[in-house]
């Protein structure tokens, strides 16, 4: 069973219907209890940094999220869910959860006029290490962006996948059982699905 | 670098799809839900549903419809058609819709394209307008499906939209829609000198060199296309397809 805890932002419908799709069980979690008895989250998030952590933290969840990492519960963050793993954001003042170690920064492009922010449409990724979660991908895979922040990794080691946009950014993330993309599976049909599934099957 | 989008661009009337010729005669070409389901098969990068009669017609927005849509939508999707206020706006994107199209409301009133832009972000908020030639040769923006014309040149207008937040803007040729020749190079080049923001070229596409074209030569950023998604070939009988991602890799470099 995945949970996928609701803190008010962004739309929850379109991950669970792609969830049920692959064959994952889930619930989306209204209660401390729930998130708390989890045995799999999924964290997706639309919307900024400071108001994410804030809702999060009101709740008492964010310490729950926190307490779930460490004993080793697999959680998944995507797009800003993926940034909240970080310990900060140019984007607010707010502590994130600070599960892997990084920085959220925004997209600047000096001279460098016709890339645009926010990163959004289709791109590709590159894989950088082997991971269950991104099993069977392959370089034909494209995934569906739209931000204007991205994850600065400190560690090499927490890399899971690249994408060119200006520079390489971090679009995937992972240690140990602490992963997240940047991009929305939930809207990216085949591969978004492929990945989905894996993390069904962690 | 990103890839330049295709996707079909869907027209709704009544919970049915339809396709016009000029913006007039919509023919029935199908239920919408079944075909979102064939594009998902497809793999179309994204996704247009705009519901012709819900503004026009007063039909109000149909959101059984567009839920059902959505449960099978694993692509973006971008809807418009009747929609005039922050509170719908909330409900369709709480639906699963990704980015809503304004047309007529964004001529009319402006100020809901600046407020939708700060609540939900400029990626969430489209602008679509419709253009006609003049007998003289002008681009001017009309409103009601083509029937009431602004007098205002589309890129006064699209300039406009882009300073009140618009995140994307959709250019749809009447004189072009359901013509399958080609699009108005024109009328978009008119535009993208323009603005910085995205412009998706909808209206004419006929072919797959109509598609190049209009990235290339009038420097759209994505393209849709109406006739070419539903229909087999000019004149002939419903289909539902979408170019094969052999055809469209290497198109536009």
């Amino acid at each position: 069973m995945i949970t996928i805890p609701n803190y008010g932002m962004g739309n929850l419908g379109s991950v669970a219907n792609m969830l049920k799709k692959v064959g994952g069980a889930c619930e989306i979690a209204a209660t401390y209890t729930q998130v708390a008895n989890a045995s799999k989250i999924l964290l997706p998030g639309v919307g900024r940094f400071d108001a994410a952590m804030s809702r999060l933290e009101e709740l008492g969840w964010a310490n729950v999220l926190r307490e779930k990492a460490r004993t080793g519960t697999p959680i998944l963050g995507i797009c800003l869910g993926m940034q909240l793993l970080a310990e900060h954001s140019e984007e607010g003042n707010a502590a994130g959860l600070g599960l892997i170690p990084g920085e959220v920064r925004r997209f600047r492009f000096d001279g460098q006029a016709q890339l645009r922010v926010p990163h959004m449409g289709w791109n590709r990724v590159h894989i950088c290490k082997r991971h269950p979660l991104v099993n069977s991908l392959d370089q034909t895979a494209k995934f569906y962006f739209v931000h204007s922040y991205y994850f600065e990794c400190r560690e090499q080691r927490d890399h899971l996948l690249t994408t060119p946009y200006g520079q390489h950014f971090t679009s995937a993330v992972q240690r140990e059982n602490i992963m997240g993309v940047q991009f929305h599976p939930e809207k990216s049909h085949r591969y978004g699905m492929l990945l989905l599934k894996n993390f069904v099957e962690l | 670098m990103l890839i330049t989008r295709v996707m079909p661009c869907l027209l709704m009337s009544r919970g049915a799809l339809v396709k016009t010729v000029n913006f007039k005669n919509p023919t029935y070409v199908g239920d919408p839900v079944n075909a979102v389901r064939i594009f998902n098969q497809k793999e179309v990068d994204e996704l247009i549903l705009l519901d012709i009669t819900a503004s026009s017609e007063n039909t109000g927005i149909d959101y059984d419809t567009i839920e059902k849509v959505v449960g099978e939508c694993f692509m973006p999707i971008t809807y418009g058609g009747g929609v005039s206020s922050v509170d719908e706006m909330r409900r369709l994107y709480a639906l699963g819709i990704e980015k809503i199209s304004l047309s007529t409301t964004a001529v009319s009133n402006p100020n809901l394209v600046q407020e939708a832009a700060k609540v939900f972000g400029n990626q969430s908020v489209v602008v679509t307008l419709d253009v006609k030639k003049t007998f003289f040769g002008k681009y001017t923006v009309r409103m009601n499906r083509g029937r009431e014309d602004t007098k205002q040149s589309v890129a006064d207008i699209a300039r406009q939209m882009q300073e009140y937040g618009a995140g994307e803007l959709v250019l749809y040729s009447i004189d072009r829609d359901g013509t399958w020749s080609g699009f108005d190079l024109e009328l978009i080049r008119q535009v993208t000198n323009q603005v910085t923001i995205p412009v998706i070229a909808t209206g004419g596409a006929g072919k797959l060199d109509d598609l190049r074209a209009v990235v290339k030569e009038a420097g759209a950023s994505a393209v849709a296309i109406g006739s070419m998604a539903v229909f087999q070939g000019k004149d002939l009988g419903v289909l539902i397809k979408f170019p094969k991602l052999e055809e469209l890799v290497g198109l536009f470099d």
